[in-house]
């Protein structure tokens, strides 16, 4: 059977598969096609894994065959950033520290995207270390956003939004420290969860800011993303600040509709909003409010302190994080570190120090507790919060690579949500020119469901996930 | 020539015998291991691994901290201490800065003064570093690092500098020591290194108050006599020093053995600057009063109390009952002795002497069976005196022409009266001393 892979969802191959009107080989083989194909156009994958997505598929097409069970995601290409330790696949971060970094275990959420019996395409391009929000930090060169080339797809997890906008995959991983999930996902026109800090495991994912990281996923659909959050979520004993509780199924209640749920604009975040993006947004929320939401404005007053709170903690972390790459057992030493890193490391230890712990890192973490206090209050009047996710629209490829406070900006509205905890989705919601706008929607802790639930009535008026980039 | 008194404070590295690490399920148990066989991708510190708690180590970091009478905190956390060391997995060691498991104690020893409480001034818990071993292989120098003692539960007692001798911080260490094996929580081997001793030392003039503006660490201490002697050591040195009217350097020392004397390992002590700060990878610790009531339930007698009861109880003298009660095993074994020799009447003293003279090997020989040869050995003294008497005499009576024979010069005689004579004793008579006896009798 002949298909056109870009038309593809979670559910629509899955489908098929079950039908037994594919194989898994075969839809492998397109997709690893066209991500050979595209790689060389938009780069960003850093490893494409033939030899195992092959034999995951052949895998995959006797348990078909045998009429074994098969799980909703069964079959699913996906690609993983770069930042999951992949047993015998090689995991770089995006930096030349670990350029031949062979790991001997699997990360937890690999081990269950295993066990779901997805298929891994290859592992994607990055900011090194996740540092960047643009994915012009890689040492092995930026990866181009799929609906305009000369533009970046976001960062850090530049190349998995760019390799899933690009039809080269059905699903990607991410990791999500200050929004490098949902601005990609924003600058790429797909659906992209941040979840709740607990919610999945970092086991294995190789550490940005550990209080920060939340692990999550690209996909075309929200359906298909609650899918994924499925069979990653859920406890794990290597985890230790993974919450306890049996795993759900995310698709469950996702038809529920808005009527009478209340959503929260929260003032700070449109105040000097750029217009375009602003009315594109607002032109969302009134269609949520046809479809029954109640709109109220709400505040988070100390959003403003979000930036350099997360400027304080975030390196703070990595500066402890990245000292275990010294070259003596594994990768290279630090001469190797890129710009960003060495930036982030000095940045972190300076705050670190004798004498300045208390000015700074300990004064963060009181406002850390502050803004996680507004959202909580927020909380306690609406059901979800909806906000923009990127300041800009997708910006040129170098045009803030010589200004790192221009690019720290970038996660302006997006750092707060990792900060506090919670959950956000970014739902894409039109096109400005060619270019693609996402929101975000915030939902208290654990809200998982809440914020599919929300996003699915929307996407099911509007379906900007059809609108293809077009690459020849 | 002035003289001077010593200001010691000691930090004591005690290694928990959990099964597993402190933050992996790798097992802690790695004396005499090949190296790099107790590992895993936590220990090692591969990118993405993270550390998972044990809570058995917590909870005897704990009984020690309550056994030491410190301040319990009703909440605690882990914190990293950021530094440099090609045996530390991960660039910082997991350990507590500002809230550790135990807060201030103290500890009484038995000084030439008479008892005193040594403060403690925290005993917290962290995780061990991988092992260094420099050596030449194939013709280059290299330095070969071991990981099995990689994240092996490691708690830290600091005390106060209060101690004033050598002897004194000897006598603290041991008595530390002696509580940790009583709880069962370490076998705190100097040797093996499960035990490590780092003493800092200095002098202030005899009568001062103020403590000295420099001290010296001592490190490489792997016996308790090593520990006296560096001290002792260390006391002379500090003492020309000033004598000379200098002021010793601040700095690192280690005891050369083969030396017999510290030598300097870090002359610059840089300032350390650990960049503390909270592990974000564990999430903080709070604990109740039960759960600290239910730890205390399992601390057993300690030395103190069990010294104070068997003096006290069984009318013991002091130096008897500080054998008796050096190690738990002992003990229990006395008092377990004691119960079984009720029956048979023997005195306690005599039970205490057997053990401290006799020293039976506890593994090996039950209670039971050394109060029943306490009970034999006096069953064969009895014999020996008026049973034995009656013994003889009546196997003499019986047997005239055996003592005829004898009296003609027949050496078999004397011979057949002395096995009649083992024979009616059961054989509980030594029989040359019945041969001896009987040539006496019939000179």
């Amino acid at each position: 059977m002949k298909v056109d892979v870009t038309e593809l969802t979670i559910k629509s191959a899955s489908d098929l598969l079950a039908k037994k009107q594919i194989k898994a080989k075969e839809l492998t083989e397109a997709f690893l096609k066209r991500a050979y194909g595209l790689n060389k156009k938009l780069n960003c994958y850093i490893t494409i894994s033939a030899d195992v997505a092959q034999k995951q598929a052949e895998k995959v097409d006797k348990l078909i065959a045998d009429n074994q069970p098969v799980g909703p995601t069964l079959g699913i290409p996906i690609a993983v950033k770069d930042m999951f330790t992949t047993r015998g696949i090689k995991t770089t971060a995006a930096s030349r520290v670990l350029e031949n970094y062979m790991p001997v275990y699997d990360a937890t959420v690999i081990s269950r995207l295993k066990e779901a019996n997805t298929i891994f395409i290859g592992k994607t391009n990055q900011d090194a270390w996740a540092h960047g929000a643009s994915g012009e930090n890689s040492d092995f060169g930026p990866t181009k956003n799929p609906y305009d080339l000369i533009r970046v797809p976001g960062g850090s997890s530049s190349g998995s939004a760019a390799a899933l906008a690009a039809s080269t995959c059905l699903a990607a991983t991410g990791t999500d420290t200050g929004g490098s999930i949902r601005q990609p996902a924003a600058f790429c026109n797909l659906v992209g969860l941040k979840p709740t800090y607990g919610r999945v495991s970092r086991y294995g994912i190789i550490a940005m800011a550990s209080s920060l990281d939340a692990i999550g996923h690209f996909t075309k659909t929200v359906y298909d993303n609650a899918l994924i959050l499925s069979a990653t979520a859920g406890p794990d004993s290597f985890d230790a600040t993974c919450v306890q509780g049996a795993a759900s199924d995310y698709t469950q209640g996702i038809h529920g509709g808005v009527k009478g749920l209340k959503i929260g604009l929260p003032r700070e975040y449109y105040e000097n909003l750029d217009e375009k993006i602003k009315k594109t947004i607002l032109t969302a929320v009134k269609k949520l409010e046809g479809l029954g939401a109640k709109i109220e404005e709400v505040s988070l007053p100390h959003t403003e302190y979000g930036v350099a709170t997360y400027y304080i903690i975030q390196p703070s972390e990595v500066s402890a994080n990245l000292a275990r790459y010294d070259g003596i057992r594994f990768g290279r030493d630090r001469s190797k570190f890129g710009a960003e890193a060495k930036r982030r490391i000095i940045l972190g230890t300076y705050a670190l120090s004798a004498g300045y712990y208390d000015a700074f890192y300990l004064k963060a973490m009181k406002v850390r507790r502050l803004i996680r206090e507004d959202f909580l209050k927020v909380f306690r009047g609406v059901d979800v919060t909806i906000c923009p996710t990127s300041p800009t629209l997708p910006f040129c490829l170098g045009q803030k690579v010589n200004d790192p406070l221009a690019m720290y900006l970038s996660d302006i509205y997006t750092v707060t949500a990792n900060l506090v905890g919670v959950p956000s989705l970014n739902i894409p919601c039109g096109f400005i020119g060619h270019l693609p706008v996402g929101m975000q929607i915030i939902g208290p802790d654990f809200s998982e469901k809440l914020l599919y639930q929300v996003g699915y009535a929307y996407e099911q008026e509007t379906k900007w996930y059809e609108r293809k980039p077009s690459l020849a | 020539m002035s003289s001077y008194q010593p200001i010691i404070g000691l930090e004591v590295h005690i290694e928990l015998s959990t099964k597993s690490k402190m933050f992996c399920w790798c097992s802690a148990d790695y004396f005499g291991t090949d190296p790099n066989t107790h590992t895993c991708p936590i220990c090692l510190g591969l990118p993405g691994a993270m550390p998972k708690a044990n809570e058995l180590a917590i909870k005897f970091a704990q009984k020690l901290g309550l056994a030491l009478n410190c301040q319990v905190q009703l909440s605690s956390k882990f914190d990293r201490k950021n530094y440099f060391y090609p045996d530390l997995a991960k660039g910082f060691q997991i350990s507590q800065y500002d809230l550790p498991f135990s807060g201030k104690g103290h500890l009484e020893i038995d000084t030439s003064t008479g008892r005193r409480a040594i403060e403690i001034t925290r005993a917290h818990l962290e995780e061990d570093t991988g092992k260094l071993t420099h050596a030449v292989v194939e013709g280059e120098k290299v330095t070969l690092i071991d990981f099995n003692r990689s994240g092996v539960p490691l708690m830290e007692v600091v005390s106060e500098p209060q101690m004033n001798s050598a002897e004194e911080a000897k006598t603290y260490a041991q008595k530390l020591q002696q509580i940790v094996r009583y709880l069962e929580i370490s076998d705190a081997d100097m040797e093996k290194g499960s035990m490590r001793i780092e003493p800092n030392v200095s002098l202030r003039k005899a009568g001062g108050k103020s403590l000295p503006g420099y001290k010296v660490e001592l490190k490489n201490i792997n016996s308790f006599k090593f520990a006296q002697a560096a001290i002792e050591y260390e006391i002379k040195r500090q003492a020309e020093i000033l004598n000379r009217q200098e002021v010793p350097t601040q700095e690192t020392r280690g005891w050369n053995e083969q030396k017999s004397q510290t030598i300097s390992q870090r002359t610059k002590e840089l300032a350390h600057d650990y960049r503390y700060f909270p592990e974000p990878d564990l999430v903080p610790f709070v604990f109740d009063q039960n759960y600290f009531d239910e730890i205390k339930r399992g601390i057993p007698e300690l030395p103190d109390k069990k010294t104070e009861r068997f003096i006290r109880e069984y009318q013991l003298s002091a130096y008897d009952v500080e054998i008796l009660t050096r190690d738990k095993n002992t003990a229990n074994y006395f008092e377990e002795a004691l119960r079984v020799g009720k029956k048979f009447e023997i005195p306690t003293k005599h039970i205490a002497n057997v053990i401290i003279n006799k020293k039976p090997d506890i593994e090996k020989v039950l209670p039971a069976e050394l109060i029943e040869g306490i009970v034999s050995a006096r069953k064969a003294a009895s014999i020996g005196q008026d049973e034995l008497e009656r013994i003889m005499r009546e196997v003499l009576d019986k047997n005239p022409k055996a003592i005829e024979d004898y009296k003609k010069g027949k050496e078999n005689a004397i011979m057949f009266l002395t096995g009649q004579i083992v024979k009616a004793a059961s054989g509980k008579v030594d029989a040359k001393k019945v041969t001896f006896l009987l040539k006496e009798r019939l000179k």
